[in-house]
């Protein structure tokens, strides 16, 4: 029995190291390339490290705007994403709206109908008639509308968890229905706002789609679609310049990640997607 | 979803006042109405209009056409590479291909690391998680390295084994784009399977150890049954989100030979790169309708399934 639990164990390691291989191996590239001054396609360690490939991406004016507009688009979009699905989120939980239940669930569907492609002929054509194509603010509008239905979903749990009392009290204290919910019902559902934010931030921050087709100039273009600039005379990538480039693309994105992970555990919540 | 509603029996309390009236219960719903309407609900509506005229990138003034756009959608070449019949082909392998990959991969990750808790479990899941949530770009270019053929990490290891190195992106596209999704869709099915098997009760799986059941039986006797709803919700969403998803572009652009011109892809190039507006709405309205279709017919085997567990 003993020899038996022996192997078990040894196929177990076996099994999960090799899964573990299979995932890792295609990122592996991005963690040598960008500290290797020849690099190539292939995976070598750097001989030696080194920060060139860093010094001449951020020597570059275009991939730093790039990176800046990210984090532009990101924060913007978590921002109104995230107060506009909590002002929402509050009054289907608290006002006796009709039919909003059911508009909640159509909404939930048909944003995971018309995503990706199928919805930018319109939104480009919609964005051209409000003056917005080559605008931070247009990528901005437009992602908020396609999370708000999921960020909308996500926080209604949080707020239909929250009993009533608490309002009640607060109107015991004097309080006007319009200061519950910055006073009383934000404070309390902060754990729900941080996850539709990090989850908003993460998804803007690795679009590629939006801002590909509604923007135009330099001085707009997010990293994601920056990145295609490190291209020589050939139409070939200059890898180590592409390399750095994803690394610092990717590093925050990571970094949030780990941390909100070592903060709340990354699962599911309320079994949908967090 | 509502069916934990029951109204219970007996006659029901008071219900207590609202805390928000309805009017500023509104006005805090309209600037979520307002971006949802222009960015999803108009969008719907333009689309099922513009796909019945000849609209295009160049603007100018549109026709009503009918049914012409459909019709060209779907003429005599359309079974041939650029076509839509093809796309839709391909499409269909592309996304079978990964529905059995990430929910087979899935599952096995959650099986191999269930009732386990440890560094090695965080280790992995972590990783696994990663290449779900990491953005499209570099990961495109990790992957764009991984599959070449000269230098690629994938091929230094097939040739170590003496397995062969293929040109990934040249000779087996397809391929190459399913493996590339699977390994990026993974993380979703592993987390959502190994959160429902916490949820079988340790009892049920002791009683079958005790008995003599061997690991096949438990899990076609227990665990899948316990998990049903779960793996219903994996084979909806991944089949919308991999109808739906662009990042192949970033590696194969819809190529060679329009060897991986998926929906989306093909969407693009008709929309955006022929300008074919009318034409590429109606693409999208096809693709539309037919995910409607497959979530409607994905809820409606759940609810019988439900309804079948419950007699």
């Amino acid at each position: 029995m003993r020899g038996r639990d022996v192997a078990a164990r040894l196929g177990f390691v076996f099994v999960t190291a090799v899964l573990a291989a299979l995932f890792a191996l295609p990122t592996l590239w991005l963690l040598t390339a960008p500290f290797n001054a020849r690099a190539t396609l292939e995976t070598a360690w750097p001989q030696p490290p080194t920060l060139s490939n860093f010094r001449q991406v951020l020597a570059n004016h275009d991939a730093v705007t790039g990176l800046l507009n990210s984090a532009l688009q990101a924060t913007g979009s978590m921002l109104l994403t995230t107060a506009v699905a909590a002002l929402a989120a509050y009054a289907l939980s608290r006002a006796r709206i009709p039919g909003a239940r059911v508009f909640t669930a159509l909404l939930l569907m048909f944003s995971s109908v018309i995503g990706g492609t199928v919805a930018m002929v319109p939104i480009y054509n919609i964005i051209l008639k409000m003056g917005l194509i080559d605008t931070q603010l247009g990528v901005i509008l437009v992602m908020s509308g396609g999370l708000l239905p999921t960020a909308i979903f996500l926080l209604l749990d949080f707020v239909n968890g929250l009993p009533r009392s608490y309002e009640e009290s607060a109107a015991v204290c004097g309080a006007r229905p319009w200061q519950y919910l910055p006073q009383v019902i934000v404070p309390l559902i902060r754990p729900g706002l941080m996850v539709v934010g990090v989850w908003a931030f993460v998804g803007v921050w690795g679009s590629f789609l939006t801002p590909y087709i509604l923007l135009r100039s330099n001085r707009n273009l997010p990293a994601s679609v920056q990145a295609y600039q490190f291209y020589n005379d050939n139409g070939q990538p200059v890898l180590t310049l592409v390399s750095a480039y994803s690394f610092l693309y990717v590093l925050p994105v990571l970094l949030l990640y780990l941390w909100v992970n070592w903060k709340y555990g990354f699962r599911f919540f309320g079994g949908i997607k967090g | 979803m509502s069916a934990a509603a029951e109204p219970t029996p007996g006659p029901r309390p008071a219900r207590p006042p609202a805390l928000l009236g309805v009017p500023l219960g509104v006005g805090f719903l309209l600037p979520a109405l307002a971006l949802v309407t222009l960015f999803l609900l108009v969008p719907f509506a333009w689309i099922v209009a513009v796909s019945f005229t000849n609209q295009s990138l160049l603007g100018g003034q549109a026709q009503f056409v009918g049914l012409a756009n459909y019709a060209r959608m779907f003429d005599q070449a359309t079974w041939l590479p650029g076509g839509m019949g093809y796309s839709l082909v391909i499409t269909g392998v592309f996304v079978l291909g990964s529905l059995a990959g990430q929910v087979g991969l899935g599952l096995l990750l959650a099986l191999l690391f269930f009732r386990r808790r440890g560094v090695w479990r965080e280790v992995v899941f972590t990783l696994v998680t990663l290449c779900w949530i990491l953005p499209d770009v570099p990961i495109a270019f990790g992957w764009l390295s991984f599959l070449d053929r000269d230098f690629g990490l994938l091929n230094a290891v097939l040739g170590a084994l003496h397995l062969g190195r293929p040109d990934w992106t040249l000779d087996h596209p397809l391929t190459a784009i399913i493996l590339f999704n699977i390994w990026r869709g993974t993380a979703f099915s592993m987390l959502l399977f190994s959160a429902a098997l916490e949820g079988i009760p340790p009892s049920y799986l002791e009683v079958a150890s005790v008995s003599g059941a061997r690991f096949t039986q438990q899990l076609r006797d227990i665990i899948l049954p316990s998990i049903q709803a779960q793996l219903l919700s994996a084979l909806v969403l991944i089949t919308i989100w991999t109808f739906n998803t662009f990042g192949p572009f970033l590696i194969t652009g819809g190529g060679p030979l329009n060897k991986t011109d998926i929906v989306a892809i093909h969407t693009y190039r008709v929309a955006f790169k022929f300008g074919d507006w009318g034409l590429g709405t109606s693409i999208a309205m096809v693709v539309m309708l037919l995910n409607l279709v497959l979530t409607g017919a994905y809820l409606l085997a759940s609810r019988r399934g439900a309804r079948d567990a419950r007699a």
